[in-house]
Protein backbone atom coordinates (compact mmCIF):
# COMPACT_ATOMS: atom_id res chain seq x y z
CA UNK A 1 0.00 0.00 0.00
CA UNK A 2 1.33 3.50 -0.86
CA UNK A 3 2.53 5.59 2.30
CA UNK A 4 4.62 8.18 2.04
CA UNK A 5 5.24 8.78 5.69
CA UNK A 6 7.00 6.83 7.62
CA UNK A 7 5.12 4.80 11.18
CA UNK A 8 5.48 6.66 14.34
CA UNK A 9 8.07 4.38 15.69
CA UNK A 10 10.16 4.91 12.72
CA UNK A 11 10.64 8.57 12.61
CA UNK A 12 14.31 9.48 12.42
CA UNK A 13 15.19 12.22 15.59
CA UNK A 14 18.29 14.28 15.02
CA UNK A 15 21.26 12.07 17.01
CA UNK A 16 24.44 12.34 18.51
CA UNK A 17 27.39 14.72 17.48
CA UNK A 18 30.47 12.26 18.39
CA UNK A 19 33.52 14.37 18.96
CA UNK A 20 35.93 14.83 16.13
CA UNK A 21 39.42 12.74 16.74
CA UNK A 22 42.07 15.02 18.48
CA UNK A 23 44.58 16.04 16.32
CA UNK A 24 43.18 15.08 13.15
CA UNK A 25 43.03 18.06 10.40
CA UNK A 26 41.61 16.20 7.28
CA UNK A 27 38.37 15.27 8.03
CA UNK A 28 34.87 13.61 6.64
CA UNK A 29 31.26 13.76 7.88
CA UNK A 30 29.50 11.07 8.51
CA UNK A 31 25.91 11.08 9.28
CA UNK A 32 24.85 7.42 10.10
CA UNK A 33 21.20 6.47 10.60
CA UNK A 34 21.46 4.17 14.21
CA UNK A 35 18.72 1.99 16.02
CA UNK A 36 18.77 -0.52 18.34
CA UNK A 37 16.45 -3.01 19.27
CA UNK A 38 17.86 -3.22 22.90
CA UNK A 39 16.24 0.98 23.65
CA UNK A 40 13.01 2.30 24.05
CA UNK A 41 14.36 5.38 21.30
CA UNK A 42 13.27 5.95 17.70
CA UNK A 43 15.36 5.46 14.61
CA UNK A 44 18.23 9.11 14.95
CA UNK A 45 21.00 10.26 12.65
CA UNK A 46 24.48 9.91 14.51
CA UNK A 47 27.17 12.09 12.91
CA UNK A 48 30.75 10.92 12.75
CA UNK A 49 34.02 12.72 12.19
CA UNK A 50 36.57 10.40 10.08
CA UNK A 51 40.34 11.07 10.02
CA UNK A 52 40.98 10.45 6.26
CA UNK A 53 44.78 10.46 7.23
CA UNK A 54 44.36 7.10 9.29
CA UNK A 55 41.35 5.39 7.07
CA UNK A 56 41.52 4.10 3.00
CA UNK A 57 39.17 5.51 0.39
CA UNK A 58 35.74 3.90 0.29
CA UNK A 59 32.70 4.08 2.47
CA UNK A 60 33.25 0.94 4.31
CA UNK A 61 36.53 2.11 5.28
CA UNK A 62 34.86 5.03 6.88
CA UNK A 63 32.40 3.02 8.56
CA UNK A 64 35.15 0.36 9.68
CA UNK A 65 37.63 3.72 10.92
CA UNK A 66 34.41 4.73 13.04
CA UNK A 67 33.29 0.91 14.93
CA UNK A 68 37.27 0.78 15.19
CA UNK A 69 37.71 4.33 16.70
CA UNK A 70 34.91 5.97 17.87
CA UNK A 71 31.82 4.00 18.47
CA UNK A 72 32.04 -0.07 18.68
CA UNK A 73 28.53 -0.79 18.77
CA UNK A 74 27.81 1.05 14.91
CA UNK A 75 26.62 -2.10 13.07
CA UNK A 76 26.82 -3.06 9.99
CA UNK A 77 26.89 -5.88 7.42
CA UNK A 78 30.55 -6.51 5.73
CA UNK A 79 32.41 -9.18 4.30
CA UNK A 80 34.43 -9.30 0.97
CA UNK A 81 35.25 -5.02 0.28
CA UNK A 82 35.16 -6.15 -3.14
CA UNK A 83 31.94 -5.72 -4.35
CA UNK A 84 31.36 -9.40 -4.86
CA UNK A 85 29.30 -10.78 -1.46
CA UNK A 86 26.55 -8.01 -1.46
CA UNK A 87 26.77 -7.64 2.64
CA UNK A 88 27.40 -3.75 2.70
CA UNK A 89 24.89 -3.03 0.59
CA UNK A 90 23.08 0.05 2.03
CA UNK A 91 21.88 4.00 1.29
CA UNK A 92 24.30 6.01 0.68
CA UNK A 93 23.96 9.89 -0.56
CA UNK A 94 20.45 9.10 -1.83
CA UNK A 95 21.23 5.60 -3.60
CA UNK A 96 21.48 2.03 -2.69
CA UNK A 97 24.94 0.77 -3.80
CA UNK A 98 27.37 -0.98 -2.34
CA UNK A 99 29.66 0.95 0.27
CA UNK A 100 33.11 -1.15 -0.23
CA UNK A 101 32.71 0.19 -4.05
CA UNK A 102 31.52 3.38 -3.58
CA UNK A 103 34.00 5.93 -2.60
CA UNK A 104 33.96 9.13 -0.29
CA UNK A 105 35.26 10.90 -2.63
CA UNK A 106 32.37 10.67 -5.06
CA UNK A 107 30.07 11.36 -2.68
CA UNK A 108 28.80 14.97 -3.05
CA UNK A 109 27.80 17.33 -0.22
CA UNK A 110 29.24 18.35 2.84
CA UNK A 111 28.43 14.71 4.73
CA UNK A 112 28.20 11.04 3.72
CA UNK A 113 24.62 10.13 4.37
CA UNK A 114 24.52 6.53 5.19
CA UNK A 115 20.86 5.14 5.86
CA UNK A 116 19.65 1.23 5.41
CA UNK A 117 18.20 -0.13 2.73
CA UNK A 118 15.11 1.34 2.13
CA UNK A 119 11.70 0.33 3.58
CA UNK A 120 12.99 -2.46 5.29
CA UNK A 121 12.71 -3.37 8.39
CA UNK A 122 15.82 -2.59 10.56
CA UNK A 123 17.38 -5.50 13.10
CA UNK A 124 19.75 -2.31 13.62
CA UNK A 125 21.67 0.14 12.35
CA UNK A 126 22.09 -0.68 8.68
CA UNK A 127 21.41 -4.12 9.10
CA UNK A 128 18.04 -4.81 7.07
CA UNK A 129 15.84 -8.00 8.16
CA UNK A 130 16.17 -9.19 4.15
CA UNK A 131 13.66 -12.37 5.06
CA UNK A 132 10.98 -11.24 2.65
CA UNK A 133 13.41 -10.82 -0.60
CA UNK A 134 15.38 -14.41 0.07
CA UNK A 135 11.69 -16.02 0.66
CA UNK A 136 11.24 -14.15 -2.77
CA UNK A 137 13.83 -15.96 -4.43
CA UNK A 138 13.20 -19.09 -3.28
CA UNK A 139 9.77 -18.96 -4.58
CA UNK A 140 10.88 -18.50 -8.35
CA UNK A 141 12.96 -22.14 -7.84
CA UNK A 142 16.24 -20.75 -8.63
CA UNK A 143 17.99 -23.99 -10.39
CA UNK A 144 18.25 -25.98 -13.32
CA UNK A 145 15.07 -27.73 -13.93
CA UNK A 146 14.71 -30.71 -16.25
CA UNK A 147 12.17 -33.55 -17.42
CA UNK A 148 14.98 -35.38 -20.40
CA UNK A 149 17.31 -37.84 -18.21
CA UNK A 150 20.50 -36.25 -17.20
CA UNK A 151 23.03 -37.11 -19.46
CA UNK A 152 26.26 -39.13 -18.32
CA UNK A 153 28.64 -35.84 -18.61
CA UNK A 154 27.22 -32.29 -18.22
CA UNK A 155 24.48 -30.03 -19.88
CA UNK A 156 25.34 -29.03 -23.12
CA UNK A 157 25.44 -25.50 -24.24
CA UNK A 158 25.84 -23.50 -27.11
CA UNK A 159 28.76 -20.19 -26.68
CA UNK A 160 25.15 -18.62 -28.23
CA UNK A 161 22.81 -19.43 -25.67
CA UNK A 162 25.85 -19.05 -22.65
CA UNK A 163 26.17 -15.46 -23.51
CA UNK A 164 22.28 -15.05 -23.09
CA UNK A 165 23.25 -15.52 -19.48
CA UNK A 166 25.71 -12.42 -19.49
CA UNK A 167 24.61 -9.41 -17.45
CA UNK A 168 22.49 -11.93 -15.54
CA UNK A 169 24.50 -14.65 -13.72
CA UNK A 170 26.49 -11.67 -12.14
CA UNK A 171 24.21 -10.64 -10.10
CA UNK A 172 25.10 -10.66 -6.29
CA UNK A 173 21.75 -10.24 -4.38
CA UNK A 174 22.91 -7.19 -2.44
CA UNK A 175 18.89 -6.18 -2.79
CA UNK A 176 19.92 -2.76 -3.99
CA UNK A 177 17.62 -2.71 -6.89
CA UNK A 178 14.94 -4.37 -4.57
CA UNK A 179 14.89 -1.90 -1.99
CA UNK A 180 14.91 1.08 -4.79
CA UNK A 181 11.60 0.41 -6.06
CA UNK A 182 8.75 2.50 -5.09
CA UNK A 183 6.29 -0.53 -6.39
CA UNK A 184 8.30 -2.29 -4.14
CA UNK A 185 8.00 -0.56 -1.36
CA UNK A 186 4.04 -0.10 -1.98
CA UNK A 187 3.36 -3.78 -2.56
CA UNK A 188 7.03 -5.75 -1.23
CA UNK A 189 4.70 -9.02 -0.42
CA UNK A 190 3.19 -9.24 -3.56
CA UNK A 191 5.27 -7.74 -6.12
CA UNK A 192 8.59 -9.97 -6.84
CA UNK A 193 10.68 -6.74 -7.38
CA UNK A 194 13.77 -6.74 -9.53
CA UNK A 195 16.36 -8.42 -7.97
CA UNK A 196 13.80 -11.22 -8.01
CA UNK A 197 12.87 -11.18 -11.78
CA UNK A 198 15.84 -10.62 -12.80
CA UNK A 199 16.74 -14.14 -11.37
CA UNK A 200 13.46 -15.26 -12.67
CA UNK A 201 14.68 -14.44 -16.48
CA UNK A 202 18.33 -16.11 -15.44
CA UNK A 203 16.33 -19.47 -15.42
CA UNK A 204 13.85 -18.55 -18.15
CA UNK A 205 16.15 -17.85 -20.94
CA UNK A 206 18.44 -20.41 -19.37
CA UNK A 207 18.51 -23.00 -22.80
CA UNK A 208 19.23 -26.03 -20.64
CA UNK A 209 16.01 -25.51 -18.53
CA UNK A 210 13.09 -26.93 -19.47
CA UNK A 211 10.72 -25.57 -16.82
CA UNK A 212 9.93 -22.12 -19.19
CA UNK A 213 6.42 -22.89 -18.77
CA UNK A 214 5.64 -23.32 -15.45
CA UNK A 215 8.01 -20.48 -14.52
CA UNK A 216 6.03 -17.83 -16.71
CA UNK A 217 2.52 -19.44 -14.81
CA UNK A 218 4.00 -18.81 -11.71
CA UNK A 219 4.64 -15.00 -12.53
CA UNK A 220 1.80 -14.27 -15.19
CA UNK A 221 0.10 -12.71 -11.93
CA UNK A 222 -1.07 -8.57 -11.41
CA UNK A 223 1.40 -8.55 -8.58
CA UNK A 224 4.19 -10.83 -9.15
CA UNK A 225 5.27 -9.65 -12.07
CA UNK A 226 3.12 -6.84 -13.75
CA UNK A 227 3.64 -4.69 -10.91
CA UNK A 228 6.98 -3.19 -12.44
CA UNK A 229 6.11 0.28 -14.08
CA UNK A 230 9.17 1.20 -15.43
CA UNK A 231 10.17 3.46 -12.90
CA UNK A 232 13.78 2.44 -13.97
CA UNK A 233 15.37 2.85 -9.89
CA UNK A 234 16.77 -0.68 -10.46
CA UNK A 235 18.73 0.02 -13.45
CA UNK A 236 19.77 3.37 -12.38
CA UNK A 237 21.38 2.12 -9.28
CA UNK A 238 22.70 -1.65 -9.88
CA UNK A 239 26.15 -1.43 -8.32
CA UNK A 240 27.17 -3.97 -11.03
CA UNK A 241 26.29 -2.20 -13.84
CA UNK A 242 23.07 -4.62 -14.58
CA UNK A 243 19.78 -3.89 -16.25
CA UNK A 244 17.00 -5.70 -14.01
CA UNK A 245 14.15 -3.56 -15.75
CA UNK A 246 15.61 -5.13 -18.92
CA UNK A 247 15.42 -8.22 -17.85
CA UNK A 248 11.51 -7.54 -16.54
CA UNK A 249 10.89 -6.44 -19.97
CA UNK A 250 11.96 -9.12 -21.65
CA UNK A 251 9.84 -11.42 -19.33
CA UNK A 252 6.54 -9.13 -19.76
CA UNK A 253 7.76 -9.73 -23.80
CA UNK A 254 7.74 -13.62 -23.58
CA UNK A 255 4.23 -13.48 -21.82
CA UNK A 256 2.89 -11.64 -25.16
CA UNK A 257 4.66 -14.11 -27.68
CA UNK A 258 3.69 -17.32 -25.92
CA UNK A 259 0.44 -16.30 -25.90
CA UNK A 260 0.52 -15.72 -29.75
CA UNK B 1 17.98 -12.14 21.71
CA UNK B 2 16.48 -11.20 24.69
CA UNK B 3 13.38 -11.19 24.80
CA UNK B 4 12.31 -7.40 25.24
CA UNK B 5 14.33 -7.17 21.68
CA UNK B 6 12.50 -9.58 19.94
CA UNK B 7 8.88 -7.81 21.26
CA UNK B 8 9.90 -4.55 20.10
CA UNK B 9 8.37 -4.05 16.87
CA UNK B 10 11.43 -3.07 14.30
CA UNK B 11 11.11 0.53 12.89
CA UNK B 12 10.98 1.01 8.59
CA UNK B 13 13.84 2.37 6.84
CA UNK B 14 13.56 5.95 5.43
CA UNK B 15 12.30 5.31 1.63
CA UNK B 16 11.09 8.43 -0.21
CA UNK B 17 12.12 11.09 2.76
CA UNK B 18 16.00 10.12 1.86
CA UNK B 19 16.05 8.39 -1.80
CA UNK B 20 17.47 10.77 -4.57
CA UNK B 21 15.01 11.28 -7.29
CA UNK B 22 16.48 10.23 -10.61
CA UNK B 23 15.19 11.71 -13.47
CA UNK B 24 13.10 8.23 -14.84
CA UNK B 25 11.59 8.17 -11.10
CA UNK B 26 10.35 11.77 -11.26
CA UNK B 27 9.25 11.13 -15.15
CA UNK B 28 7.22 8.19 -14.06
CA UNK B 29 5.13 10.13 -11.21
CA UNK B 30 4.91 13.15 -13.16
CA UNK B 31 3.07 10.27 -15.93
CA UNK B 32 0.85 9.90 -12.91
CA UNK B 33 0.25 13.22 -11.83
CA UNK B 34 -0.17 14.57 -15.69
CA UNK B 35 -3.06 11.20 -16.20
CA UNK B 36 -4.92 12.79 -13.08
CA UNK B 37 -4.92 15.81 -14.50
CA UNK B 38 -5.96 15.05 -17.71
CA UNK B 39 -8.58 13.14 -15.98
CA UNK B 40 -10.11 17.05 -15.06
CA UNK B 41 -8.67 19.01 -18.14
CA UNK B 42 -11.06 16.29 -20.60
CA UNK B 43 -13.85 17.04 -18.18
CA UNK B 44 -13.87 20.38 -18.92
CA UNK B 45 -13.56 19.62 -22.39
CA UNK B 46 -16.71 18.10 -21.95
CA UNK B 47 -18.03 20.98 -20.46
CA UNK B 48 -16.97 23.25 -23.78
CA UNK B 49 -19.09 20.49 -25.26
CA UNK B 50 -21.70 20.66 -23.56
CA UNK B 51 -21.96 24.42 -23.49
CA UNK B 52 -21.62 23.94 -27.87
CA UNK B 53 -24.61 21.41 -27.99
CA UNK B 54 -26.72 23.67 -25.10
CA UNK B 55 -27.47 27.63 -26.50
CA UNK B 56 -25.31 30.57 -27.42
CA UNK B 57 -25.52 32.35 -24.32
CA UNK B 58 -24.12 28.58 -22.67
CA UNK B 59 -21.43 28.73 -25.07
CA UNK B 60 -20.47 32.47 -24.56
CA UNK B 61 -20.15 32.02 -21.34
CA UNK B 62 -18.05 28.91 -20.74
CA UNK B 63 -16.22 30.14 -23.65
CA UNK B 64 -15.63 33.25 -21.96
CA UNK B 65 -14.48 31.22 -18.90
CA UNK B 66 -11.72 29.74 -21.18
CA UNK B 67 -10.64 33.01 -22.37
CA UNK B 68 -9.92 34.62 -19.06
CA UNK B 69 -6.67 34.31 -17.54
CA UNK B 70 -7.02 31.97 -15.32
CA UNK B 71 -8.59 30.24 -17.83
CA UNK B 72 -6.09 30.47 -20.07
CA UNK B 73 -3.31 29.37 -17.58
CA UNK B 74 -5.66 26.37 -17.02
CA UNK B 75 -5.56 25.34 -20.88
CA UNK B 76 -1.78 25.60 -21.30
CA UNK B 77 -1.09 23.19 -18.25
CA UNK B 78 -3.97 21.01 -19.72
CA UNK B 79 -2.43 21.12 -22.93
CA UNK B 80 1.13 20.72 -21.70
CA UNK B 81 -0.25 17.61 -19.24
CA UNK B 82 -1.36 16.40 -22.49
CA UNK B 83 1.81 16.28 -24.10
CA UNK B 84 3.73 15.39 -21.43
CA UNK B 85 1.57 12.37 -20.84
CA UNK B 86 1.79 11.26 -24.51
CA UNK B 87 5.60 11.75 -24.73
CA UNK B 88 5.78 9.12 -21.92
CA UNK B 89 3.16 6.72 -23.36
CA UNK B 90 5.52 6.84 -26.57
CA UNK B 91 8.19 6.04 -24.07
CA UNK B 92 6.39 3.41 -22.34
CA UNK B 93 5.29 1.89 -25.93
CA UNK B 94 9.06 1.56 -27.51
CA UNK B 95 9.80 0.08 -23.58
CA UNK B 96 7.45 -2.25 -24.07
CA UNK B 97 9.39 -3.95 -27.29
CA UNK B 98 12.53 -4.46 -24.72
CA UNK B 99 14.23 -1.13 -26.16
CA UNK B 100 15.99 2.16 -24.88
CA UNK B 101 16.21 0.84 -21.26
CA UNK B 102 19.64 0.98 -20.79
CA UNK B 103 21.05 2.85 -17.71
CA UNK B 104 21.71 5.87 -19.87
CA UNK B 105 19.45 5.61 -22.66
CA UNK B 106 16.17 6.03 -20.43
CA UNK B 107 17.73 8.19 -18.66
CA UNK B 108 18.20 10.78 -21.49
CA UNK B 109 15.07 9.84 -22.47
CA UNK B 110 13.55 11.08 -19.38
CA UNK B 111 15.02 14.47 -19.58
CA UNK B 112 13.93 14.29 -23.71
CA UNK B 113 10.34 13.72 -22.43
CA UNK B 114 10.12 16.88 -19.85
CA UNK B 115 12.10 19.27 -22.14
CA UNK B 116 10.27 18.03 -25.24
CA UNK B 117 7.13 18.23 -23.54
CA UNK B 118 7.62 22.21 -22.40
CA UNK B 119 9.01 22.94 -25.94
CA UNK B 120 6.12 21.67 -27.61
CA UNK B 121 3.42 23.26 -25.08
CA UNK B 122 5.32 26.42 -26.00
CA UNK B 123 5.44 25.83 -29.88
CA UNK B 124 1.59 25.16 -29.89
CA UNK B 125 0.81 27.96 -28.06
CA UNK B 126 3.05 29.78 -30.11
CA UNK B 127 1.25 29.02 -33.65
CA UNK B 128 -2.10 29.42 -31.90
CA UNK B 129 -0.93 32.98 -31.62
CA UNK B 130 0.34 33.35 -34.29
CA UNK B 131 -2.78 31.62 -36.24
CA UNK B 132 -5.15 33.81 -34.43
CA UNK B 133 -3.16 36.88 -35.03
CA UNK B 134 -2.40 37.23 -31.14
CA UNK B 135 -4.81 36.69 -28.12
Amino acid sequence: MVEFTLPKNSKVKPGKVWPKPEGATNLREYRVYRWSPDDTENPRVDTYYVNLDDCGPMVLDGLIWIKNKIDPTLTFRRSCREGICGSCAMNIDGANTLACTKGMADVRGDAVRIYPLPHMPVIKDLVPDLSIPYAQLSSIEPWLQTVTPEPATEWRQSHEDRAKLDGLYECILCFCCQTSCPSYWWNGERYLGPAVLLQAYRWLIDSRDEATGERLDMLEDPFRLYRCHTIMNCTQTCPKGLNPAKAIAEIKKMMVERRA
Amino acid sequence: MSKSAATRPRPLSPHLQIYRFTPTMAMSILHRITGIALFFGTLLFVLWLLAAAGSKTQFDFINGLFGSILGRLILFGYSWALIHHALGGIRHLLWDTGHGLEKHTSRTMAIMTLIGSVVLTIALWGAAWALRGGF
